[in-house]
């Protein structure tokens, strides 16, 4: 096809690159370079959570006693928080994809505050690990079972791993200000909404981390009375 | 061209993938509190291969993307296997001390 009059009907020639033939092409090329990027973000991670799981084979009573020390129906509930959004968000892309312009800044908004509401409950949580004096460090205490040291080496890989989630979230939370601001000036339509939906894959990225830090830190050993320090 | 970019997913499905993803972490929390031995580990993860990838092929649309999108997607989570097995086989083959 010509890439002549495939910019002369293109709906918004603005947003259609004049290196690409059709609008359709260029969205296929931000969806691979938004998932390459987010395949490096799977490897980074990647490397955290094999960390994590070399360190609990080597000491798996005292990542127990330390799991213990979590809590579970708070991690439930953002669990909850976080699949909610993951919908939200969902719902912005399909609100763009169907022009309902008024939708997608609802929905993003929905997205932003249950991102917020996740990030308030992990501050109630580092707050009580800082009461407890189970933060890493130089006043580090840990008497609930297994090895304080070994202990200390579970809640370094705790804070390093929701701590970079977090952050994710928060540099997320920044991205969603500009895109509910550009979305409430009417930016995103059907034939143009990309930037909604690269940021969608990036939350749900999020999302699925979560997915896995969940069970990995706070269930680990639910079923081990505490303290007993596992098998 | 890609004939399915514009795809759109109907919200009946958005709404069957995040009921089942909300029911797979109460199960996942529920079934954390039941002693499986050394299978407690292998559900938990079981569970949570099965929550990402619904949010893959659903929430990310990975099931109506590009070939070429779902072979780079493929190859990612590939490599990340091989990361695990590779670092897990001589963690687990060879009698190192800590």
């Amino acid at each position: 096809m010509s890439s002549h009059s495939a910019h002369a009907t293109a709906g918004h020639p603005a947003a259609l690159l004049h290196q690409f033939d059709t609008a359709d092409q260029q969205k296929d090329a931000s969806t691979l370079g938004m998932w390459l990027f987010l395949i490096t973000e799977i490897m980074f991670f990647g490397g955290l959570f094999i960390a994590y799981i070399v360190y609990r084979n080597a000491y798996f009573d005292s990542f127990v006693a330390a799991s213990h020390t979590l809590n579970i129906p708070l991690g439930t509930f953002n669990t909850t928080v976080l699949i909610c959004s993951s919908l939200t968000m969902a719902m912005a892309v399909h609100s763009a994809q169907v022009g309902n312009r008024s939708r997608i800044v609802l929905f993003l908004v929905l997205t932003l505050i249950l991102g917020a509401a996740f990030l308030g409950v992990k501050v109630i949580e580092y707050a009580d690990k800082f009461e407890h004096h189970h933060v890493p460090g130089p006043s580090f205490q840990f008497t609930e079972g297994g090895n304080p040291k070994n202990a200390e080496l579970f809640f370094s890989l705790y804070f390093g791993m929701t701590g970079l989630h977090a952050l994710h979230m928060i540099i997320g939370a920044g991205i969603l200000l500009v895109l509910i601001f550009n979305a409430s000036k009417g930016w995103y339509t059907p034939e143009y909404y990309t930037p909604v939906e690269m940021f969608g894959l990036y939350w749900h990225f999020v999302d699925i981390v979560w997915i896995f830090l969940f069970p990995l830190l706070y269930l680990l050993g639910g079923h081990l009375p505490p303290g007993s320090g596992g098998h | 061209m890609s004939d399915t970019t514009h795809h759109v997913v109907p919200v009946r499905v958005y709404l069957l993938v995040f009921a089942s993803l909300l029911v797979l972490t109460y199960l996942t929390v529920a079934i954390s509190y039941v002693d499986l031995g050394v299978f407690n580990a292998l559900v938990a993860m079981a569970i949570a291969v099965t929550k990402a990838m619904a949010v893959i092929l659903w929430f990310m649309h990975v099931k109506y993307s590009t070939r070429l999108t779902k072979l780079c997607v493929g190859g990612g989570f590939l490599w990340l296997m091989f990361l695990f097995a590779l670092t897990m086989m001589d963690y687990i083959s060879r009698n190192w001390k800590f």
